[in-house]
């Protein structure tokens, strides 16, 4: 971990009107919450359609991959990454700063949100919110790892990231069942289906699988990251 | 005041003729839709369009082999449901290629040389919006046809309702174009920063969907649909589908619509509002933009 690196990233991914653009998609999933919650519509189902569909499905992997791929992405589009790989830092700390970044952010933005959103809701009953969290934040941090590997290895980033969030989980999920289970999203369900009773939540992926899947995907894209880093290209920017 | 003169240092005018305004909004207008393809640009720029492109096709040609063999008409996509079935795909082209058109001049500070030459701030505008649509309009529109040529090569029955279907798609996929581009445009326009466009435009359509989606969920499940077919107008897949079912005569393929013709003049008049609102932002914002 290097303060400075995270400093500057944190500076560069919340300095002026960026802050907002974050700020604006957690906000709306609140004001959901809390619209549902006024009329009367907070019943344990609701709370984990809205948890899952709205906070794991679409803000976890959004807000993810604006963190994963906005941490090191533009800096190396542009060239800047150049005066952080000059000094006597190693490729590792870089990236695993860079990483750290990306996770805080990816938890403050849609892990906690969610987790608000579920209070909201129902409280804490049937340990459903809890799960949520516990599911989101490993799901963030596995997502967060693809990411940040994803941006070190492609100039395409963000759309890569874009076909695999949508595309892969969403869109082949519901068609083809193999897919399905190739999914961060599905093995997050699986961590919150085992925390929960609440019916409502249910995932193809048994437990053990599922968490030996996480940390082997979150490692990988570390180490990928890490190892695409020391033999980077430094084009000119487009 | 003193009356200053410029100094005519003898440099020679020019006298002939002027290419005009109309050679200036076409030449824009070209440059940008190449942009929005990638073309003139390396390889890497052409990657993704085309991918996306090529994806677009694929469950058309898919189909039409489908229909070819099984004689089934419903193994034919409807021509009016394609864009929203593959909503996805039109989407995360808009979110890769708006930022293209609309923030790439200003993150580098370049639109200041457009506008020391003659093109108006509104030409500028307008060029670059309708290279967009017809980007996004191609996107939706050729495999469209496909679909539409193969049902009529593998002899789909009622030739003459097909032509007036697949014409009422093409006008669909007209306004889904414009709707889009000028959505994706003005959120482009505002995040020049590289990356952060691209995933501002898709979260203003993820976030929108899921918004509305799970509005109109919980409204179905309450047998709410009045609500649930309002709530459609504010994702622009659905509000573009509500144009196409109430006044184009389509089959309903998005969650809600709601009823009645009323429906359709609301959607159609939102999504005016959304498209002359957006050449306004656009206009200020390049204005600006052509001062620093």
């Amino acid at each position: 971990m290097n303060a400075t690196i995270a400093m500057i990233t944190f500076r560069a991914m919340l300095g002026r009107k960026r802050a907002l653009l974050l700020l604006a998609l957690p906000l709306l999933l609140l004001v959901l919450a809390i619209g549902l919650k006024a009329t009367g519509n907070d019943d344990l189902d609701i709370s984990a359609t809205v948890q899952q569909q709205f906070g794991l499905a679409t803000l976890l992997p959004l807000l993810a991959l604006i963190a994963g791929t906005g941490v090191i992405g533009p800096e190396i589009d542009d060239g800047q990454i150049m005066y952080v790989l000059t000094k006597p830092i190693p490729r590792e700390v870089i990236v695993l700063t860079k990483l750290a970044v990306a996770i805080v952010l990816t938890t403050a933005f849609a892990v906690v949100p969610t987790l608000l959103a579920g209070l909201i809701l129902t409280g804490t009953t049937a340990q459903l919110t809890p799960a949520f969290a516990l599911g989101a934040l490993v799901g963030g941090i596995a997502y967060s790892a693809v990411f940040v590997a994803l941006a070190v290895a492609s100039r395409n980033a963000v759309t890569i990231g874009l076909l695999y969030a949508l595309v892969w989980e969403t869109l082949l999920g519901s068609f083809a069942p193999g897919a399905k289970s190739a999914s961060i999203q599905q093995w997050s369900l699986s961590v919150i289906d085992a925390l929960t009773g609440a019916s409502p939540v249910k995932s193809t992926v048994d437990l053990p699988l599922a968490i030996a899947l996480l940390v082997v995907v979150t490692l990988a894209g570390t180490f990928l990251a890490a190892f695409r880093l020391r033999t980077l290209a430094v084009a000119s920017a487009d | 005041m003193s009356t200053s003169t410029i100094h005519d240092i003898g440099y020679r005018h020019y006298d002939g003729r002027r290419n005009g305004r109309a050679y200036v909004l076409r030449s824009l207008y070209v440059h940008n839709l190449r942009a929005a393809f990638g073309l003139g640009r390396p390889a890497r720029a052409k990657v993704m369009p085309f991918l996306l492109a090529a994806i677009m096709l694929l469950p058309a040609a898919g189909s039409v082999a489908a229909f070819a063999f099984t004689k089934e008409p419903d193994a034919l996509f409807r021509y009016a449901s394609y864009a929203v079935i593959m909503q996805v795909i039109v989407a995360i082209f808009l979110a890769t290629q708006a930022p293209v058109l609309a923030s790439r001049e200003i993150r580098f500070h370049v639109i200041p040389l457009y506008f020391s030459r003659p093109v108006g701030h509104l030409d500028f505008v307008l060029a670059k919006g309708a290279a967009m649509a017809s980007a996004l309009f191609a996107l939706m529109a050729v495999p469209v046809t496909v679909l539409y040529v193969g049902g009529l090569v593998a002899k789909m029955p009622d030739s003459g309702e097909q032509v007036l279907k697949w014409l009422g798609a093409l006008v669909g996929c007209v306004l889904f174009a414009l709707v889009l581009a000028a959505i994706g445009m003005v959120v482009a326009a505002f995040t020049p920063r590289r990356g952060f466009g691209v995933a501002a435009v898709i979260a203003v359509y993820m976030v929108s969907a899921a918004f509305v989606g799970a509005v109109q969920g919980i409204a179905e499940a309450q047998t709410n649909f009045t609500l649930q077919g309002w709530a459609g107008l504010f994702t622009p897949f659905n509000l573009v589908d509500i144009v196409q079912v109430r006044l184009l005569g389509a089959q309903s393929s998005s969650a809600g619509v709601p009823s009645g013709i009323e429906g359709g003049i609301v959607a159609l008049a939102l999504c005016a509002v959304i498209v002359l609102g957006s050449i306004a932002v656009l206009y200020r914002r390049f204005r600006k933009a052509g001062l620093s």
